[in-house]
């Protein structure tokens, strides 16, 4: 900081100049976050502006955001439209299986990574390593073959296990667990405490926020899952909403949009609510998992 | 000598615990990442048929046909379009609207959140509502349009717009994942290095050249790398909005590998197609493996 009394009128011109952009950015900065409210809201508003609207209004008037006269009668048509309760359960069932799966396993596996002492560790952590490299769909031809030779099509294992391993949520959770002092683990072992014991009531409660974010990554993952069931599931009974909401286009040209926006609501608004009740986990999960490298 | 016991079957015990923690999900990755990636090696070499359940060593056979057809071409030009636009755009918008967010306003972390929750929503909704705002005769932006006199570009058939509709809805799901991002990466940087470059006299572009874009640079790279990885993935919204057409204008190599396998029942041609993919992204995940050895990082 320089002294204010030796400022000389060039450096006042310099600092007048600065408050200016300062100001300047900042009315940018507001802006920017209106632009950015704008550029998400105003599909969203178009979707529930749809959803509210009559198929009169929709098909016959100039498209407007406000709906004339707006009708809660698309949910229900929606719901009729296609099996969602049968949708709403598939979903449920392999996201909490999948997503529990992935995070037991990212838990056990971080765990031992870090606290469990074995021979060639490191080698461990290579081969999921490797793994991490491996997206789905480079294995997607011999998974379906797999799964089909098993006779899993239509089955909820069948969609779930190909995805239930986890590597990135071990990876995450590893590098939590690097940072709990082990003075914490060995005090538990010392009382006589095995691994599990350690792992739940020790190292469980200090990695809370890195092991929900790594939940909540994994849960909407699951649920917005669209290649691998849209594969491996044929019968309309065994479809989850992403695939089964994608079925209400394909019946020819004239899609009833006003239906069909409220049944996206159903896959969205139940993924928007978990998000506002925990999106700091997730923005900042993200975002520190992205720094830390 | 039984010390020597004792720490012998201690660490019996371990290994049991080790083997009983990793073993389900390196099972897993065995049956469902590791073998099938051979495998693939393997039916990319063969005519194996998904209805007929058999196939015979064919050499390069698929290779020619997946290489040769008349569409390839177009496929792996539409795959380097759609890339390389949504990368540059998903970066240049996210480090923009990043910089501006970059200060404490009023109502900045709402503002991320709002940008960022597409991210988290199923690409298969998205696709159906933005078919919807595309739509050339009750869409909004035909809506917005009209007024003006301008008619809109009926988007998802006419092949000069399909490939930039895919585009716009791809970089709007993803924008604030990348923001989110550059947001993290410029809270990282040192504060001290902008006031010592302000010391020095450096101007808002200089500050700018100096200090944020070298300091920024392991966040890019990191958000280069995942944000070309997933664009290669990216399937929900192709095939949704327009199945690959109109003729083929946004047939990517993932619908590619997806049409070879599903709708022409060629497990060995699309194999050709996840192999190619294989190496493209192995490529991309080496050079940050690379970069993170070297650090490139100034800062």
């Amino acid at each position: 900081m320089r002294d204010i009394t030796l400022a000389t009128s060039g450096d006042r011109q310099l600092a007048a100049n600065s408050h200016a952009a300062h100001m300047t950015q900042r009315i940018l900065g507001y802006l920017a976050m209106v632009a950015v409210v704008l550029i998400i809201g105003i599909p969203v508003a178009w979707v529930l502006s749809g959803a509210l609207k009559t198929n009169r209004e929709i098909f016959t008037t100039t498209p407007r955001l406000l709906p004339a006269n707006p009708t809660l009668d698309n949910f229900g048509k929606a719901w009729r439209a296609a099996p969602f309760d049968r949708f709403y359960i598939n979903s449920f069932i392999t996201t909490l299986l999948g997503a529990g799966a992935e995070v037991i396993m990212a838990l056990t596996t971080a765990y031992a990574l870090v606290f469990v002492r074995f021979p060639k560790r490191d080698w461990v952590f290579i081969l999921l390593l490797l793994a991490l490299m491996v997206p789905e769909e480079v294995v997607l031809v011999p998974n379906y073959l797999t799964i089909a030779g098993w006779r899993m099509v239509n089955t909820y294992p069948g969609i779930i296990l190909p995805g239930a391993s986890i590597a990135f949520g071990t990876f995450l959770l590893r590098q939590y667990f690097r940072t709990i002092p082990l003075d914490l683990v060995d005090a538990a072992k010392v009382d006589g405490a095995g691994h599990v014991s350690t792992l739940l009531s020790v190292v469980l409660p200090v990695a809370a926020p890195a092991v929900a974010t790594t939940a909540l990554l994994s849960i909407t993952a699951k649920w917005n899952e669209y290649l691998w069931p849209l594969l491996i599931t044929t019968t309309e009974d065994m479809r989850t909403l992403p695939v089964g909401i994608s079925r209400l286009l394909d019946l020819e040209g004239n899609t009833e949009w006003g239906v069909v926006m409220a049944a996206t609501l159903f896959v969205i608004v139940p993924v928007m609510l978990v998000f506002l009740y925990a999106q700091r986990f997730v923005v900042d999960g993200i975002a520190a998992g992205a720094v830390k490298g | 000598m039984s010390d020597v016991i004792r720490i012998v079957r201690r660490d019996w015990r371990e290994w049991l615990i080790f083997i009983a923690f990793v073993g389900p999900n390196l099972l897993l990755f065995g049956i469902f990442t590791y073998y099938p990636l051979a495998q693939n090696g393997v039916l990319a070499f063969t005519d194996y048929n998904l209805i007929t359940r058999s196939g015979r060593f064919t050499g390069l056979r698929n290779f020619e046909t997946v290489f040769g057809s008349t569409q390839f071409s177009k496929i792996l030009a539409n795959t380097f379009v759609f890339t390389t636009v949504s990368v540059a755009l998903l970066l240049g918008l996210g480090l923009m609207i990043a910089l501006l967010l970059n200060q404490k306003l009023r109502g900045r972390n709402a503002a991320r959140s709002i940008l960022f929750s597409p991210t988290i929503l199923a690409g298969a909704a998205i696709a159906i509502v933005w078919i919807y705002i595309f739509d050339p005769r009750f869409g909004f932006i035909y809506a917005i349009l009209r007024p003006f006199g301008i008619v809109a570009p009926k988007w998802l058939t006419d092949p000069n717009w399909a490939m930039p509709a895919i585009i716009i809805v791809y970089v709007w799901k993803n924008l604030g994942y990348a923001t989110v991002i550059f947001i993290a990466g410029l809270q990282a940087i040192p504060r001290e290095l902008y006031e010592a470059a302000r010391v020095d006299g450096a101007g808002a572009f200089d500050r700018f050249w100096h200090v944020t874009l070298p300091g920024l640079s392991p966040v890019m790279f990191f958000l280069v790398v995942t944000t070309i990885l997933s664009s290669f993935q990216a399937f929900d919204i192709i095939n949704i909005m327009t199945k690959g057409g109109p003729v083929n204008a946004t047939n990517t190599l993932i619908f590619h590998l997806y049409e070879l396998f599903f709708v022409q029942s060629s497990a060995g041609r699309a194999a050709v197609v996840a192999l190619l993919l294989f190496v493209l992204m192995m490529v991309v995940t080496l050079l940050q493996v690379r970069y993170l050895e070297r650090r490139v990082s100034y800062a």
